[in-house]
């Protein structure tokens, strides 16, 4: 099982890096990288990370590649779309894919109700040794980071404001 | 579960495509992409050496890129708007010399 999910992943991970590389439209490279953010954050799972993986959506699939998108819509125009959709025929797959998921998720909640949870005051392995270290050993950089976010934000402020006359 | 060294191999991999992408493109914001992908191969290292060693510090270091890889995306982005507004031209080709 181990060896066969890391393959597949890899697989997609280094798909994805090829297509955000090799496609000519940005914003598609945008989406491929979506998708290897995605599986690095699988593997993460596999390396039993779970914050870095839950941080890695959040933080990078999440808000940074939205900041990706949005700045790729301002800057590249791309052609307004009319007329049918020419995708149309994918369309009879969402309802095959949407039953897959349900199904899916209904498994996952079945055999999570069947079997005892474990305790939920116990956090997740790795999530306290974490925490533990950031504010300890770590706890100086930690700290220089809130002083980095606040001058990348006033300095995107600064390059981000028109020039009066 | 799969060795550590093929995780290592994965993000050497990763980590080259990134350096090719970021050679062989003009657009500023793909190769801005490409610097993502390097920096999340690297993370994958990271935490890969961390699995290894059976510590958290690996993990840690990742957290710190990614804060720092947020502020470097907001910032550099900032700079590629303001470049656009001026060059209305969207190639690092342009941008041949240090003052204009």
């Amino acid at each position: 099982m181990g060896p066969v999910a890391f393959v597949l992943i890899a697989g997609v991970a280094v798909g994805s890096a090829l297509g955000l590389v090799f496609k000519r439209n940005p914003i598609h490279g945008a989406l491929f990288l979506v998708v290897n953010l995605g599986s690095v954050a699988a593997l993460y799972l596999t390396l039993g990370a779970q914050f870095l993986a839950a941080a890695q959506v959040i933080v990078y699939a999440g808000a940074i590649m939205v900041l990706f998108v949005l700045v790729i819509g301002m800057l590249i125009p791309g052609k307004e779309e009319t007329g049918p959709d020419p995708r149309r025929a994918y369309r009879v797959l969402a309802l095959p894919v949407g039953a897959v998921l349900l199904a899916l998720l209904a498994v996952v909640v079945a055999s999570g109700a069947r079997g005892r949870a474990p305790a939920a005051t116990a956090a997740p392995d790795g999530v306290e040794a974490i925490a533990r270290l950031l504010f300890t050993d770590y706890l100086f950089p930690f700290e220089l980071t809130s002083v980095l976010l606040l001058a990348a934000m006033v300095g995107v402020i600064l390059l981000s404001r028109r020039r009066e006359g | 579960m799969a060795p550590e060294s093929w995780y290592l191999a994965l993000s050497a991999v990763l980590f080259c495509i990134g350096v090719v992408g970021v050679i062989v493109r003009r657009n500023p914001l793909v190769i801005f992409m490409s610097i993502e992908l390097m920096l999340n191969a690297a993370n994958l290292a990271f935490v890969a050496f961390g699995h290894r060693l059976g510590t958290a510090d690996g993990q840690a270091v990742v957290f710190f890129v990614m804060a720092v890889a947020a502020a470097e995306v907001a910032v550099g982005l900032a700079i590629i708007v303001a470049i656009f507004r001026l060059r209305r031209r969207l190639s690092v080709d342009d941008l041949s010399l240090i003052r204009w």
